[in-house]
């Protein structure tokens, strides 16, 4: 069984097809580890996976689906109190998409609640432990998907990012996770946070398990009227050299409120960077010191309108009132938790009346501004390179009691977002015997260059340590 | 910064019901976060346009086919009220 933990999903895939391996021996062996998960990173796990002919693309090898997107007959809950108990009549289009490539679903991981966290400790349903320190967060909000993937309790994972709910996990617990484009995957079934931010996304444990996920999650999707899939299939990264490769390191997120140790792992990857050939130069991007000020109102601006929809009525919790009114505030009042509130007043107030110009409309336009630096930037280099995190994985409970402190965790994540271009975390090495993460980011559908360069990168910088030897407790 | 009064005003709009301690909460929260979101308001942006979708799409149409839809019995299912084949709330009310 070790030896089987030991294989990535495309070792894996090729044990499977060569007759060595059956997709069952390897549903299984995951299915038990995922139901005794130590760290908390599942919600729910499958009973048991349909057979998958191994000639399909993903021959069987199960995938770990954040339990923000709703499967046919699954319990969901994008872990809120608000929808404990609901069972969707219907199938996300990535989740049905991977299901018809060959990933059965393993389980349902855990998450900050509705993707509104950095830690996974927003969570209802109780935090994820970090499998490289259990004392310490596994990052948000995609926390249970990186969690397991690094903790070997899932061959792969899918997750969703808003403002670097892939990426930032994925960073701080060693593994790789990549935000496509905005509008490469469908988002129906995905349940929505801030819809013009929200991806879907891979998290893997190396940049060519990450692409061959992806291959098989993009697409456009008449069920979601923003979805327009990639302008050409998603390979497989195969690169060794960066010879040509123009590379800029963004000034702006390497200075303050970088650890020393996460910002020495992102030198030493540019410098081997230019062992294999590619160029490095600083560029700027002069308005990302105001990302997150622009993103903590257009963000809860969009999720006070999406969330508008748990009300008691239709789905999940009901909490009884006198009236109607009484009803919808009783419910929310119990269903939501506390950060949800937050981004719920936060983004109501941004929206309402006497205040829209000076939130709204003003973050809106820093958000052109954000989109122009990154097309100036990408003039003259290829690709855009920073810290994907400016500190390593933090304990448990540091920053629950400071929520901007929480915020400035997605500093160097969020401008990205804000511009919707593709962007990766790959593992650059240890700082304090923790992972750090180094993000590249490219012009919008520029995701197999992303993916190139990161698999080159990738094979210099030789991370090891992933899967964590997480013991799972006795069945 | 903001007051206790907004606090009640906003969490009134998003049919929220806080008890004091939120509400004492909030209001320093939302303080210090709004404090830091200003920053944006010392930019100059005259002329410049908002975006509020990156990706440049105009008037997505599809066929107009009718198709499969959910069922009715199956999405009644999940209703924490569901009567003759609708949502049952309570009254409206007076308030």
């Amino acid at each position: 069984m070790q030896e089987l933990l030991a294989l990535d999903a495309h070792a894996l895939i090729a044990a499977i097809r060569r007759g060595e391996l059956s997709s069952r021996e390897v549903f299984d062996t995951y299915r038990e580890r995922a139901a005794s998960d130590p760290l908390g990173a599942y919600l729910w796990v499958a009973e048991s996976g349909r057979p998958v002919d191994s000639a399909a693309p993903l021959a069987g090898v199960p995938v770990a689906v954040k339990d923000i997107f709703c499967v046919d007959g699954v319990p969901t809950t994008a872990a809120s109190r608000i929808l404990e108990g609901y069972v969707p009549p219907y199938t996300a289009t990535v989740v049905e998409l991977l299901e018809a490539a060959g990933a059965p679903l393993l389980g349902k991981t855990n998450m900050d609640e509705f993707a509104m966290g950095s830690s996974n400790e927003n969570s209802a349903f109780g935090p994820v432990r970090n499998p490289w320190d259990r004392e310490r967060v596994p990052g948000g909000s995609s926390g249970g998907s990186a969690a397991a993937v690094a903790g070997g309790l899932a061959p792969w994972a899918i997750g969703t990012d808003t403002g670097g709910s892939i990426r930032q996990p994925a960073a701080l617990c060693g593994v790789v996770g990549l935000k496509p484009t905005y509008g490469a995957c469908s988002r129906h079934g995905m349940i929505a946070f801030a819809s013009s931010l929200d991806q879907a996304g891979p998290i893997a444990r190396n940049v060519r398990d990450c692409a061959l996920l992806l291959r098989h999650m993009v697409g456009r999707d008449p069920a979601d009227a923003t979805s327009v899939g990639l302008p050409e299939d998603v390979l497989v990264p195969q690169a060794e050299r960066l010879d040509g490769v123009r590379l800029g390191v963004v000034a702006e997120l390497m200075g303050e409120g970088i650890e020393s140790g996460v910002r020495g792992c992102v030198e030493r990857a540019l410098a081997l960077a230019e062992d294999l050939g590619a160029s490095v130069e600083e560029v700027h991007l002069p308005h990302a010191p105001y990302a997150i000020s622009a993103y903590y109102v257009l963000a809860p601006a969009e999720a006070s309108a999406n969330l508008a929809r748990y009300d008691g009525v239709r789905y999940g919790l009901r909490v009884d009132g006198d009236d109607l009114t009484a009803m919808y505030e009783n419910t929310r009042a119990a269903g939501f938790g506390a950060e949800v509130k937050r981004r719920i007043m936060l983004g109501t107030y941004a929206l309402s009346s006497g205040y829209y110009d000076a939130y709204y409309a003003t973050a809106q336009r820093v958000r052109t501004k954000i989109v122009e630096d990154f097309r100036a930037a990408f003039a003259r280099v290829d690709l855009v390179v920073s810290p994907t995190s400016p500190t390593v994985a933090f304990r448990l409970g540091e920053r629950v009691s400071d929520p901007l402190a929480m915020y400035l965790s997605d500093v160097c994540t969020v401008p990205m977002s804000l511009a919707g271009i593709p962007a990766i975390s790959i593992p650059a090495g240890l700082s304090d015997g923790l992972p750090v993460g180094l993000q590249i980011a490219g012009p919008p559908f520029s995701e197999n260059r992303v993916l190139e360069v990161a698999h080159a990168l990738e094979q210099a910088l030789a991370f090891e340590g992933v899967p964590r030897e997480v013991e799972v407790k006795p069945a | 910064m903001i007051e206790r009064d907004q606090v009640l005003h906003v969490a009134r709009l998003a049919r929220l019901r806080l008890n004091d301690e939120e509400v004492e909460r909030f209001t320093r929260e939302l303080g210090t976060i709004l404090e830091h979101v200003e920053r944006i308001q010392q930019l100059d942006l005259a002329g410049v346009e908002p975006t509020s979708h990156v990706v440049e799409l105009v008037n997505v149409l599809r066929p107009d086919e009718p198709g499969q839809c959910l069922d009715r019995d199956r999405v009644l299912a999940q209703a924490p009220d569901a009567a003759e084949g609708g949502f049952r709330v309570p009254s409206p009310g007076t308030s």
